[in-house]
């Protein structure tokens, strides 16, 4: 048998969350070095704040201010911080009740070692240096004595391998809502039939949404903005006695100047991909300039590219038969756009293209020709550029186009 | 059926409810956005979250949104905590799925009343990238979604003969039917059938004006059994047949311009209500038609017109909203394309007419309209079929 | 919530299941290669063939294998044609059984095929399922699988609810009791003992209906009562050291309506069997049941396929005989948020 190949696979995005009003207040609260929780009917205040009631399903909105500082309910310790961790030395994950607060937060304390850790112990939260409306705002948290109220300083250089989140700093000066999020979101422009039946194998169709929006998206999040916090009731510090779990959640309108609306989340997850035995053997033929499809023991059909599996019968292909290289166009289309990644003048013609021997076609671009000449029942064969791993595309033979009825099956 | 199985319980459409339906919802999260439908429907059943007994929630891929499996996140939202949730992912026919199986819990006497919805926020990521993440040792794909329907189209029009101007006819109907919908993504007020047909050819046969659009937006409903029906508010839409089929997705011998699993999964649902004409019995049609040619292609393969016909019921307006099958009073997938929640809105739309609560696109005197959705490389089918009445027995 | 007790309507055994290797890594197999196999091997103990199938309903995940709509090309391996009544659902396999369950006390099915595949080897799991939590607060953290097991071990091990002794007895009993020691910490307090292996694998059941079942099963195991509860998602929402999922689930299956001489649980960490045998009063004095005879998640845990393989064990131990009245569980979700309860029993 032949090896089977592996090739590394990285899918990564940067996600463009809004946020909703709540979620909108708790992070940018973060970036004013204010901790916002919501209060629920029963009085319960939930840190951080959700936007519905985990028990009742309420809509909450009755935003309070809590202390910087609380008890840890449970830790778990990070002997080895993976990628995108908030501390990128070992550390505790811990979920901590802040003062004020019934329900507890995830996060990182940065401590010396596990047995600088307990259960019940008094932490605060460390600020990053730079913040911009997130959860990574929240650098980690630190150990406080027993009493100490205040907020740590600002500790540059903390949170190394912290999330890139809510990056984009870019705004314009004093104009809210920012860019690109204005409320209704209304934007009635057609998109180019992106998805579409969201088809396997249907790459969707968001060139036409780029060309027809105009614009990526314009996500303007975070800011380092000094503007002030909207308290309603005065400083936590005159209200309560920050730093006890005796401390009393003031109510909050949790308005800011500049508020953030929108973060962007980086995601990136990295893959080994295998096509396993079957695939492995046709993109080995490839190489050769040979097509090889598989034949279905049950219903002799040959399938190709092959997959492993006769897809009608259920059960696996193995016979290997060499098809083409001279095929037949059952259909096309014409296509206008230009996508991206793809270094294709356009128009070019994509078509279905049954190889001689095969049971299906697979699809391919059709070039040696005018776009406008081509046509159902065109007869081609393929055309090899150095190391490539397909044909680049199909060209005519010359023979007379096929009859209809010799391929209308295959459409 | 080998064994005596006990007679379903009917099910009924009690509770309809979606959101305003846009490029980019920046002024919610994606809980505030499946929330805004769900609260909908549960107003229109009047009804509370402590009514609903489960939660039916079906989506197209977590990549979409960058959430492995978000109704776990979802729960809270809808108030599913401390009750049953379940997942629902079966490409484009999605929506239309997962009204079916939380049909089933009601009509197995499973739950008395369920709330089921589906959803795509677009706008968190790109669908382009969510639907062509790179395969290594794949030929690049050639062309987008429009280039993996369009040859199909054209093999369509080979076919039947059909003049090209056909998809221009579907896109200017849905369009102006979507004016009178104030849910629908786009609303084009200054369109003209000459716009559309001199719209850019993006794959030829597809014009620009012929695809749908990328949305946010979601779609809930609330079913319920006898007892719950006769306590609803409104009168209720009745689920006389539903039926999924699935075949695969590339095979020697698929029907591309009409898949079996499509004749097969429409055979059952009419079988199921009854119904032996669907051309003179079926009063609405919603059809999942993301780009125009597919109305007379789906006419074709749910019965409407004989093969090689489809194309004429277009032509003479037969499917427009004032013709004796309209086709996609609501604007359809062409006007508004939250992929996951797409085929749910067939669903629910096609409740609304029946239930009379369709507004301005309502379809007079609608008693029977079938709600239409597929996915993947039109291999994924999901149907069902409503009705003012009851079903009988 | 107020609604009725609805009994099934329709008797439903699980007549069939079969399983695949799990191995650590199955580059060589693609997923229908490494699927098919399984279900050729469930439809030759019923003699059925794929046409047969009344419903066929599946559970996977786009995020291990990281492509979108990776469950169509599974599909190649049922052999879909003609046409076949199909869904799918975007969880553990487990769910996919309940949706085919239900379908089947419609009546408008007699057989259902349910199959699950998980592959975590393409990625890396722990970071992969950071995805599935609350993509504003949380998921932005990178905080691991694991690590969200150690704070639930930890709220237990402060309860003293459990201690570092029973969690290693655990690991080693799941293992065969090969085990020499508990390992090295991943993340305190969870060592490699605690932990789940990280593997590949397919799993598939058939259910039937009726007489149906009995015509295609010595012993059919007769599906009782099933049901499943999520709750809230955030952790710090949660007494982690409980959960009452579990235990309204197991309610409803009517589990505790008499004792079960068996159970399967679907804890891929040691400490998360802790918090199930509690909710499912699994630890009375005088209660005898064996717990995970099969070895369970911390033998072989493929992601999306564990929570099916559950039912299937417990299952097959009545079909074999070894129980008369089994419950079979499974998990979905950070620290248990989502659970699933069935009650099978053998022929009275």
């Amino acid at each position: 048998m032949p090896e089977v190949l592996t090739a590394p696979l990285a899918v990564e995005f940067p996600f463009t969350r809004s946020l909703g009003p709540v979620q909108s207040a708790f992070l940018t609260g973060l970036r004013e070095r204010t901790v916002l929780g919501v209060r629920a009917r029963d009085g319960r205040v939930v840190v951080p704040p959700v936007e519905y009631d985990p028990v009742t399903a309420d809509e909450l909105r009755d935003l309070v201010e809590v202390a910087p500082t609380g008890t840890v309910t449970t830790w778990a310790w990070n002997p080895s911080p993976r990628r995108g961790q908030p501390l990128a030395t070992p550390f505790a994950w811990v979920l901590v009740r802040l003062d004020g607060a019934d329900t507890a937060l995830l996060h990182a304390l940065d401590a010396p070692g596990p047995d600088a850790v307990r259960t019940g112990m008094r932490v605060r939260i460390r600020w990053a240096a730079e913040r911009t409306g997130a959860i990574g705002d929240i650098a980690c948290f630190e150990p406080a004595r027993e009493g100490a109220g205040e907020p740590a300083e600002e500790a540059a250089g903390v949170g190394a391998g912290a999330p890139r989140v809510g990056a984009n700093g870019s705004r314009r000066g004093g104009e809210a809502p920012l860019r690109g999020h204005n409320a209704d979101g209304q934007g009635d422009i057609p998109a180019g039939g992106a998805g579409g039946a969201g088809g396997a194998g249907g790459t969707g169709a968001a060139e036409a949404a780029e060309a027809a929006e105009g614009t990526g998206a314009a996500e303007t999040t975070g800011t380092t903005s000094t503007t002030g916090p909207g308290r309603t009731t005065g400083s936590p510090g005159t209200a309560g006695c920050p730093g006890t779990a005796a401390y009393q959640p003031q109510a909050h309108s949790g308005q800011f100047g500049e508020p953030v609306t929108g973060i962007i989340a980086a995601a990136r997850l990295d893959y080994v991909y295998a096509p396993g035995r079957t695939q492995s053997r046709y993109i080995q033929g490839l190489a050769e300039r040979r097509t090889l499809g598989e034949r279905c023991p049950a219903c002799r059909k040959v399938y190709v590219p092959p997959r492993g599996a006769c897809p009608t019968c259920g059960v696996a292909t193995a016979e290997q038969v060499e098809v083409g290289p001279r095929g037949t166009v059952t259909t096309f289309c014409i296509v206008n756009i230009k996508a991206r990644n793809l270094d294709i003048e356009v128009p070019y013609v994509y078509a279905h293209i049954a190889l001689d021997g095969a049971d299906l076609a697979l699809h391919a671009r059709i070039g040696d020709i005018p776009y406008d000449q081509v046509r159902m029942g065109l007869r081609v064969e393929p055309v090899w550029a150095e190391g490539a791993r397909y044909p680049d595309h199909y060209r005519p033979t010359g023979e007379p186009d096929a009859d209809y009825d010799s391929y209308k099956e295959l459409i | 059926m080998s064994n005596a199985a006990t007679a379903k319980e009917p099910v009924a459409v009690v509770g309809v409810g979606q959101t305003k339906h846009v490029a980019a919802r920046r002024d919610v999260s994606i809980a505030g956005l499946v929330r805004e439908a769900a609260r909908r429907a549960l107003e229109d059943a009047e009804l509370t979250w402590a009514d609903i007994e489960a939660v039916v929630i079906g989506k197209a891929p977590d990549f979409f949104e960058g959430v492995m499996m978000p109704e776990l996140y979802l729960a809270d939202a809808l108030g599913a905590v401390g009750k049953p949730m379940l997942r629902v992912h079966t490409a484009g026919s999605v929506g239309g799925s997962t009204a079916l199986v939380a049909a089933n819990l009601v009509a197995a006497r499973v739950h008395g009343t369920v709330l089921t919805l589906a959803f795509e926020k677009q706008s968190e990521s790109n669908a382009m990238w969510g639907l062509s993440l790179p395969v290594p040792f794949q030929q690049p794909l050639l062309a987008g979604a429009g280039g993996f329907f369009a040859p199909h189209v054209r093999a369509y029009i080979r076919r039947t003969g059909a003049p090209d101007t056909i998809g221009s006819l579907v896109a200017y109907k849905d369009r102006r039917n979507a004016l009178k919908n104030p849910y629908a993504h786009l609303h084009e007020h200054d369109l003209t059938l000459e716009k559309v047909q001199s719209s850019p050819m993006l794959w030829d046969p597809i014009r620009y004006a012929e695809t749908c659009p990328s949305s946010d937006g979601a779609c809930a409903m609330v079913l319920t059994d006898r007892a719950g029906a006769a306590r609803a508010p409104h009168p209720p839409a009745w689920v006389h047949g539903g039926a999924m089929r699935s075949e695969p997705t590339l095979f020697a011998g698929k029907d591309f311009v009409s898949p079996q699993a499509g004749k097969d999964c429409a055979a059952d649902v009419y079988r199921q209500a009854g119904i032996t004409d669907p051309r003179r019995q079926i009063d609405a049609v919603e059809m999942y038609v993301p780009f125009s040619w597919y109305e007379p292609m789906w006419l074709e393969n749910l019965g409407f017109a004989a093969e090689g016909e489809g194309w004429k019921l277009t032509e003479s307006g037969v499917t427009a909203l004032d013709g004796d099958l309209p086709v996609n009073p609501s604007g359809g997938v062409l006007s508004t394309n939250p992929i996951g929640a797409s085929g749910m809105l067939r669903f629910a739309e096609a409740a609304l007419q029946v239930r009379g609560r369709a507004g301005e696109h309502q379809v007079d005197g609608a008693r029977r309209a079938l709600g239409h959705a597929y996915g993947g490389g039109a291999q994924f089918f999901s149907m069902w079929l409503v009705g003012s009445e009851a079903p009988a027995g | 919530m107020s609604e009725p007790v609805r009994g099934p309507v329709r008797e439903v055994a699980i007549v069939a299941f079969g399983q695949s290797e799990h191995v650590p890594d199955s580059s060589e197999t693609s997923e229908v290669e490494m699927l098919m196999p399984v279900l050729h091997d469930v439809l030759a103990q019923t003699g059925l063939a794929a046409r047969d199938i009344g419903f066929t309903c599946s559970g996977s995940s786009d995020y291990l294998a990281g492509r979108a709509f990776s469950f169509t090309m599974a599909l190649d391996g049922v052999g879909a044609w003609p046409p076949i009544s199909e869904s799918h659902v975007e969880m553990d396999g487990a769910w996919a059984l309940y949706e085919a369950w239900v379908k089947l006390l419609t009546g408008d099915a007699d057989t259902a095929l349910v199959y699950a595949y998980g592959k975590s080897s393409p990625g890396d799991l722990r970071e992969v399922l950071t995805r599935q939590l609350d993509p504003y607060y949380v998921a932005p953290l990178w905080p691991d699988s694991v690590a969200l097991a150690a704070l639930q071990a930890q709220a237990l091990l402060d309860a003293g609810l459990t201690d570092a002794r029973e969690l290693a007895g655990i690991g080693a009993r799941s293992r065969g009791g090969a085990d020499t020691g508990p390992g090295r910490q991943v993340v305190g307090p969870l060592r490699t003992g605690d932990c789940p292996p990280v593997v590949d694998g397919a799993a598939a059941v058939i259910l039937a209906a009726g007489d149906t079942a009995r015509r295609l099963a010595d012993r059919p195991a007769w599906i009782r009562g099933l049901d499943h509860r999520i709750e809230a998602h955030g952790l710090g929402v949660r007494d982690l050291t409980d959960s009452p999922s579990t235990r309204l689930a197991a309610e409803r299956a009517g589990a505790f309506d008499a004792p079960v001489d068996t159970a399967e649980l679907h804890a891929p960490f040691s400490s998360q069997e802790v918090v199930l045998r509690r909710a499912l009063r699994l630890d009375a004095p005088d209660c005898a049941v064996r717990v995970n005879p099969s070895g369970g998640a911390l033998a072989a845990n493929p992601v999306m396929a564990a929570g099916l393989i559950r039912l299937g064990e417990a299952a097959a131990a009545i079909r074999r005989g070894d129980a008369h009245r089994a419950l079979a569980h499974a998990t979905s979700g950070p620290c248990l948020q989502q659970n699933l309860v069935a009650v099978l029993e053998g022929e009275r």
